[in-house]
């Protein structure tokens, strides 16, 4: 029960990530390579605010601003020249700012683990099991994220600019959509979030350093590729279902080593079996 | 037979320039071995060079020729260190040469690579560009994690590979190498000049016109992907014959992208330009490690995230496309060379029809002041005109 409950609440983070992952594909189609490091970003961020202030809460706020106006500098310089280029350059760019700012970090922070030190919220005893408080609210506050993102796509008048940029962009900019303004939001948008789930990470494992952001940032691309790429709700499950399997391996003691191996073998079978995922949607190439 | 073989291609001067060099460098720096003039820490730099100059080369060919972005390299290569050397070990205790030893791991690594190359590729080259790359990334991982926890190959310590590590008293480690990066060049030109280079190539430009021509997408692009990563997996054993222990943290993704900087920096879809980029990163790192303390080893990262960026962008960017024509090589030699036209003869040569300016200059005529005995007086017509 109480691996259950870690899997999920890890699972929301990871599906925090590929909620940012899913969109930036679904919108600008590219694989955002530097988005796991967006998190590590928020996660220094947090640590200076909390450090320098000592409020929870400001430093929240830090964190998501930080990541959100970092987000939009990083597409505005490193992938907005590249509009139009072959996908192998805007791919191997991504990856170029992923390096960058692992190590504009490692030469400010330097190399060694920081410890964050989050107060500890306690445990409650659910059904027998001792769940930590922790888990809880991350469980709570990522699905109130996930559900006020859903309402934003479908009601509001940018959201749905978004959805027409990703099923057409030529189409969309014919309609009067400023596409490079709807990038530049979703960006700010997915940034933002991985900001949130940096916080949420910290609280999970209190500790920052420069690599931080490239394991959870591949795991979640892994959890946005189950769930369908480009979809949001599939990006959920997919986060949900790779977190809960995660926590699930890691208890066993024979798999426990192999966590990651499981979990990339997932993503090869799936890509294998059903390669748009569970909820993507098939889509034929034209000339 | 042999005539049409030399008029071929491949033995042109300017096709084989890159095995003259390399060959060269070998004799020499074997001369220079026999004679005690190379110390040990050149000697070692020089399998480094060897090695990177296979896993650049190869790798170019998947991301330079064929077009899709591999980020498993370092994964392969692992299998090659992990498992070649491991056969070439048990090797040692029958075959007391470790030359011998180390040519007959050198192929089983290199299949083992080239077959797990196959198993990944299989579902991932069914898929476009992105997903394989983050599939060839997780495969990758996956290696590493599995030979990590193995009970063979020294768990959490790395694989001790002393028994078989060439030291002084062998022969030298780098003339072998430097054999097989000429093997390997040779293979690779000779695939990328063939039919088949040019299949792979047009399946880069534009993969459904490639389908269109009767080109099997899959099959090439399986191929090249085995291809490479049996190279890669040489690569792995003469590292493993190289250094002692074999690290599993040596092969993080990290490594994969160290290669992609050297296909990049090159030029993707140049041979010769990965050789030198490989040769210069090398070289470059074995400094910057010499010299830069602690911290500060991050801003070899920094460089390296710095030149991608900048080359990519540079390279491809739409909107510098007239920018980099003019600033490069060959508009700088163009415009070194180029004679003084003088107005005349632009207008004699058709060449240069569309320079000749045919705009009306409105600004002009509207700002021209009209005076007295200025003003414009219409020719008369001519007498027996219409």
């Amino acid at each position: 029960m109480s691996i259950l409950f870690d899997g999920l609440s890890l699972g929301a983070i990871y599906a925090l990530i590929a909620l940012g992952y899913t969109m930036v594909y679904g919108i600008a189609k590219m694989l955002n390579f530097a988005h796991g490091d967006i998190i590590m970003v928020g996660a220094y961020a947090f640590y200076v605010a909390l450090i320098s202030s000592g409020h929870m809460a400001l430093g929240i706020v830090v964190a998501v601003i930080f990541c959100t106006v970092m987000g939009m500098v990083v597409e505005k310089v490193a992938y907005k020249p590249l509009r139009g280029a072959s996908p192998l350059a805007v791919l191997i760019t991504a990856i170029g700012v992923s390096y960058l700012l692992q190590s504009i970090s490692q030469l400010v922070f330097g190399a060694d683990p920081k410890v964050v030190t989050i107060p500890s919220l306690g445990t409650v005893s659910l059904l027998g099991a001792s769940i930590s408080v922790s888990s809880i609210i991350t469980l709570l506050i990522g699905a109130v994220i996930m559900a006020g993102l859903t309402v934003f796509v479908k009601k509001t008048r940018t959201g749905r600019a978004m959805v027409a940029v990703s099923e057409d962009k030529g189409a969309a900019m014919l309609m009067g959509i400023n596409v490079d303004k709807i990038i530049t939001i979703t960006f700010a948008i997915g940034s933002a979030l991985a900001a949130c789930a940096s916080v949420f990470y910290l609280m999970q494992i209190p500790s920052v350093e420069p690599t931080l952001g490239s394991m959870p940032g591949i795991k979640a691309f892994t959890a946005a590729v189950i769930g369908g790429i480009g979809s949001i709700p599939g990006a959920m499950i997919g986060g949900v279902l790779l977190g809960v399997i995660e926590k699930i391996c890691l208890s066993i003691p024979v798999l426990s080593p192999y966590t990651t191996a499981v979990e990339f073998s997932l993503l090869i079978v799936i890509l294998l079996v059903r390669p748009i995922g569970i909820l993507g949607k098939k889509r034929r190439e034209k000339v | 037979m042999i005539k049409k073989m030399l008029k071929s291609d491949d033995f042109k001067l300017k096709n084989c320039i890159n095995y003259i060099f390399v060959a060269a460098a070998t004799v020499i720096f074997a001369i220079l071995n026999s004679t005690g003039g190379l110390k040990t820490s050149y000697a070692n730099l020089l399998v480094q060079i060897g090695y990177s100059i296979i896993l650049a080369v190869s790798l170019n060919l998947v991301v330079g020729f064929l077009g899709e972005l591999s980020l498993g390299h370092a994964g392969f290569m692992c299998i090659g260190a992990y498992i070649g050397t491991f056969i070439s070990i048990q090797l040692n205790t029958v075959i007391d040469s470790k030359v011998i030893c180390l040519i007959i791991s050198m192929l089983c690594g290199g299949i083992l690579a080239a077959f797990f190359g196959f198993l990944v590729g299989l579902p991932a080259l069914r898929l476009k560009g992105d997903y394989l790359a983050i599939v060839t990334l997780a495969f990758g991982e996956i290696v590493r994690t599995v030979l990590k926890n193995l009970p063979w190959f020294g768990k959490a310590m790395g694989m001790t590979t002393g028994a078989v590590k060439f030291t002084k008293k062998d022969a030298p480690l780098f003339i072998v190498v430097f054999i097989t990066v000429i093997i390997v060049l040779f293979l690779v030109q000779s695939l990328v000049r063939s039919k088949h280079g040019r299949a792979i190539t047009a399946i880069r430009d534009n993969e459904i016109a490639a389908k269109a021509m009767g080109i099997n997408v899959t099959f090439y692009k399986l191929f090249v992907f085995v291809f490479a990563a049996f190279f890669a997996g040489v690569a792995g054993v003469f590292y493993g014959h190289y250094t002692t222990p074999v690290m599993y943290t040596f092969f993080s993704y990290n490594y994969s992208i160290e290669i992609l900087v050297m296909v990049v920096l090159g030029g993707m879809g140049s041979i010769n330009g990965s050789i030198i980029a490989a040769t210069l990163i090398t070289i470059i790192n074995t400094m910057l490690q010499k010299y830069l303390p602690g911290e500060l080893a991050a801003l070899k990262f920094l460089i390296y995230a710095l030149i991608l960026i900048g080359l990519v962008i540079f390279n491809n960017a739409p909107k510098l496309a007239a920018f980099k024509e003019a600033v490069s090589f060959k508009a700088l030699l163009a415009k070194l060379t180029a004679k003084k036209r003088r107005p005349e003869d632009i207008l004699n040569d058709p060449a240069h029809w569309d320079k000749i300016p045919t705009k009306i200059r409105m600004d002009e005529v509207l700002s021209t002041d009209i005076q007295p005995g200025n003003e414009y007086v219409p020719d008369k017509p001519e007498k027996g005109g219409k």
